[in-house]
């Protein structure tokens, strides 16, 4: 029953709160990206393993291929049964869990100390030795299937597929991870083969081990459980940059529910544009601030339209979207798309004022602390850190980079990265209730 | 913003020396009721700061439900001092996250923030513990809120209709039957007035806990606590309404037919809350037919017969009154919920018939040890759990609550199986999905 939850994508938000570099980096003889931050505070410790090959690499006719085979890991081994796995890891209370991304596929490990020999045993197992069984490979692929269905169930997450398609099409960010039923039906076992062997190789992943293991202890568990993890030359997979939208486009969806959920957008920028600090401050001023953003004080706060609304930018390897995303009754979804638009073309007129500024800067440096307060929280910090190339000294360097910015940065990236003119904007609502005009 | 310390500062110290001598959990009581639980970890310099007030939808009357969460909302809505919209940009501002939720029980608003910043916190949650304005326009605005928040999280969700419905018909008399976010007619008819009343009965010192974890001074803070906190009148005396839910005199059903993708059902059993023998029993109970993969559920339902996208098992025992253990599950495409269900149950009679194994017994054990253990690497956990224990009864449960755990038998597991799963005690809600029409026009 929360009031609401800041949706806020935590590789924004860093600042200070490690002295020093906040991890240890060093690459194994065999390519593998090792990074550790020590934590003595418990008896714990949480790995993150990713592994460049989400959907980003995967062929869209065969999409769902990323995530289904990074999902069979736990599945089962050379030697030990989906079962097995499960039971073993489980009797000691830990956690071994892999999943599907579109930028990179990550297998997650927590385990308490004394565990920790079996967790590595464990975890280098199903990364280095999968079986792809066909029996597991037609389970895993019916329970993705049902998820999907059950997905569909939700106006949310329709809404923001349909967006996701209009802007990305057939490309990486435009398909759902989990794929659709009819690529996924169409997915082998030689082509799970093949997707292994192409992309799971230890010059290709990003371990990130935090926790209560000191230097030579985790170098001891490397060299027992991933010495043998073999390099491979990977082939770069080309990316074809989608088409953007022209005019503005309306998507209708027709659903017995009693509110409209809306989704307007279009193209972003991706993580490494320079201007993705300017970028986070518009956005936070904009939308992405919770209570402290224009859309919320608007739409929320003064009007009662909606329970939330909030902007976001998704910077991922590639060019990523630009979101507007809200619920409202169906019969005020047009005053909720004619503010929102008010607001986008709001940040575009004029400069933001220097107390809007100062509040964004003060909060993107001053909440990184928070960002990472756990163990697990820094494991898949230091992958993301890692993949995106921002440097191990990225704690330090932002709160320079947010400084930085200046109103007239801001109107500038606003007038960039801002397309009233050209957006998609999706509506799944009782359309005859809802009555979109746009 | 910093009320100045005051020269007579040690006299008062000795005031609220600790009550319990814990290593590390501090607990003080102000001269004006106020109970606050300190918790020093210096492992990173962030604190959070919670304040529980014992007020949640159980308190509620018929014809006002959603009270309690609606003035959530408006304690956010700004006080004579602090003007509307600023609470949480003044937290956001320094850096800082903030949020409320609200229960069945309880009330709780939190802050998250560097270390050095915690008094914001102390400023401003005291400042709208006494002070708060509820404005009608923004009042009536707010309910508006509510309302979009009651259709997202109810009106179009299905399953979570579901749960609603069998709360409904679980309890005859509890209000626990009602959900915490009102009926729609509810919120609707909620008064500026009422709920100002409702703010001025519940939101006292002595009807609220405040829990600090992290990296913290105790001394410092306890000052600091005083200055602000300190000087807010006690309230009237609140009576905790004590209302006895009749037993169970035979299986209750309930179906809800909503658009939807897949079947699903919920059913729910009258049960013991914490701490008790039993509640530590089903809570093993649970994790050993749901918790994981390698749980029962999972392994029959999911794996082998593939007959369910997921089958759950969940025991609430933190509540202040009895709560309710719930089985749901959601049909696999094109399965039938009743073979879903047959299939749930079959499993529920083989842990009445025999006990858990032994290795089984101890899996469930170490699972939910573990938990705990790696829930103390957040200082938010920490203090939520405090929170938590204390608004049910008493934060010392849960130093109890791992001694509980570990000395469950597999026979107390097939007991409270055997005493509380059964069909008399039963309310299930069956979700009948309806077609979704077809994707409409695109333009």
């Amino acid at each position: 029953m929360k009031r609401l939850c800041l949706l806020l994508i935590f590789i924004m938000f860093p600042s200070t709160v490690f002295a020093s570099e906040i991890a240890t980096r060093e690459v194994l003889p065999n390519g593998l990206v090792l990074l550790q931050s020590e934590q003595h505070n418990l008896p714990i410790v949480m790995v993150t393993l990713a592994i460049k090959a989400g959907s980003l690499v995967e062929p869209a006719e065969k999409a769902g291929l990323a995530n289904l085979t990074a999902s069979l890991l736990t599945e089962g081994t050379k030697t030990r049964t989906a079962s097995e796995i499960s039971d073993e890891i489980e009797f000691v209370g830990g956690d071994l869990s892999s999943s599907g991304g579109s930028d990179y596929i990550t297998v997650t490990l927590s385990i308490l100390k004394k565990d920790v020999d079996k967790g590595f045993e464990l975890l280098s197992d199903i990364v280095l030795n999968p079986a792809f069984s066909g029996d597991e490979i037609k389970r895993k692929k019916a329970l993705i299937k049902g998820t999907l269905k059950a997905e569909e169930e939700e106006p949310s997450i329709v809404a923001s597929r349909a967006f996701k398609k209009a802007i990305f099409g057939d490309g990486p960010y435009g398909r759902p991870v989990k794929g659709f039923p009819e690529t996924i039906d169409r997915i082998t076992r030689d082509d799970i083969l093949d997707f292994y062997s192409r992309f799971y190789a230890s010059n290709n992943a990003i371990m990130a081990v935090v926790g209560d293991l000191n230097r030579s202890e985790l170098k001891a568990l490397m060299d027992k459980y991933f010495r043998g993890w073999k390099q491979k030359d990977i082939k770069p997979v080309l990316y074809l940059q989608p088409s953007e939208p022209t005019s503005p486009k309306l998507i209708k969806i027709d659903r017995d529910v009693t509110q409209a959920n809306i989704v307007l957008g279009h193209i972003g920028i991706k993580r490494d544009n320079p201007d993705f600090y300017a970028v986070s401050v518009m956005n936070y001023i904009l939308g992405g601030g919770g209570f402290a953003s224009r859309l919320m004080t608007d739409i929320r706060e003064e009007k009662g339209l909606a329970y939330d609304v909030e902007s976001f930018f998704l910077p991922q390897k590639e060019t990523g979207g630009f979101e507007v995303v809200l619920q409202t009754r169906n019969e005020s979804a047009n005053t909720a798309v004619e503010e929102v638009l008010k607001e986008v073309k709001g940040m575009m007129a004029d400069p933001v004022s220097e107390k809007e500024l100062g509040d964004a800067k003060s909060f993107l440096t001053g909440s990184f602390p928070l960002r990472i307060d756990t163990s697990r929280k820094i494991a898949d910090f230091l992958a993301a850190v890692e993949y995106y190339g921002l440097g191990l000294d990225y704690v330090q360097r932002y709160p320079e980079y947010i400084r930085e910015v200046t109103r007239e940065d801001v109107l500038r990236v606003a007038r960039k990265y801002l397309h009233p003119d050209r957006y998609i904007l999706v509506v799944v609502a009782n359309q005859r209730k809802a009555g979109v005009k746009y | 913003m910093k009320i100045p310390v005051k020269r007579f500062i040690a006299v008062i110290l000795l005031l609220f020396l600790p009550v319990t001598v814990k290593a590390e959990v501090k607990e003080y009581a102000l001269p004006n009721g106020l109970k606050v639980l300190l918790v020093e970890n210096h492992n990173a310099p962030i604190a959070t700061f919670q304040i529980w007030y014992r007020v949640g939808s159980m308190y509620e009357q018929i014809g006002k439900t959603g009270m309690s969460h609606l003035l959530e909302h408006m304690m956010f809505k700004g006080t004579k001092m602090h003007g509307p919209k600023t609470f949480s940009r003044i937290i956001q501002r320094n850096g800082g996250v903030d949020n409320a939720f609200t229960t069945k029980d309880y009330t709780m608003y939190y802050q998250k923030l560097a270390s050095d910043r915690i008094n914001i916190s102390l400023d401003l949650e005291s400042d709208r513990m006494a002070n708060l304005l509820i404005d009608p326009k923004d009042f009536s605005s707010e309910k508006k809120v509510v309302m979009e928040e009651r259709r997202m999280r109810y009106e179009d969700d299905p399953q979570n209709l579901v749960y609603e419905a069998v709360l409904a018909a679980a309890f005859e008399n509890h209000p626990y039957r009602w959900p915490v976010i009102g009926w729609m007619s509810d919120i609707a008819s909620i008064k500026r007035d009422e709920l100002y009343n409702y703010y001025r009965t519940y939101y006292a010192p002595d009807n609220a806990v405040i829990v600090i974890a992290g990296d913290i001074k105790t001394d410092r803070i306890m000052k600091d606590i005083e200055d602000t906190f300190g000087k807010i009148k006690r309230g009237a005396d609140v009576k905790t309404p004590v209302i006895e839910e009749p037993g169970q005199l035979g299986k209750r059903e309930v179906f809800v037919k909503k658009e939807a993708e897949l079947p699903y059902f919920l059913s729910a059993y009258h049960v013991p809350d914490l701490p008790s023998k039993d509640g530590y029993a089903l809570d093993v109970l649970a994790t050993i037919l749901a918790g994981g993969k390698s749980s029962r559920f999972y392994k029959s339902l999911v794996y082998e017969k593939q007959i369910a996208l997921g089958a759950d098992a969940g025991y609430d025992g933190l509540h202040k009154n009895p709560f309710l253990f719930f089985l749901s599950a959601t049909a696999a495409p094109d399965k039938s919920i009743e073979e879903v269900r047959k299939a749930l149950y079959e499993e529920v009679d083989r842990i009445k018939k025999e006990p858990p194994t032994g290795r089984e017994l101890q899996r469930a054990k170490n699972q939910i040890e573990t938990s705990f253990i790696m829930g103390e690497d957040s200082i938010f956990f920490q203090a939520e759990i405090l929170g938590m224990y204390e608004m049910i009864g008493d934060w010392h449960y849960k130093d109890e609550y791992l001694k509980g755990i570990r000395a469950v038998t597999s026979d107390d597991v097939m007991g409270v199986a055997r005493r509380y799963l059964v069909d008399d005690n039963m309310t299930m809600g069956i979700l009948i999905p309806q077609r979704i029409k077809a994707i409409g026009d695109q333009g």
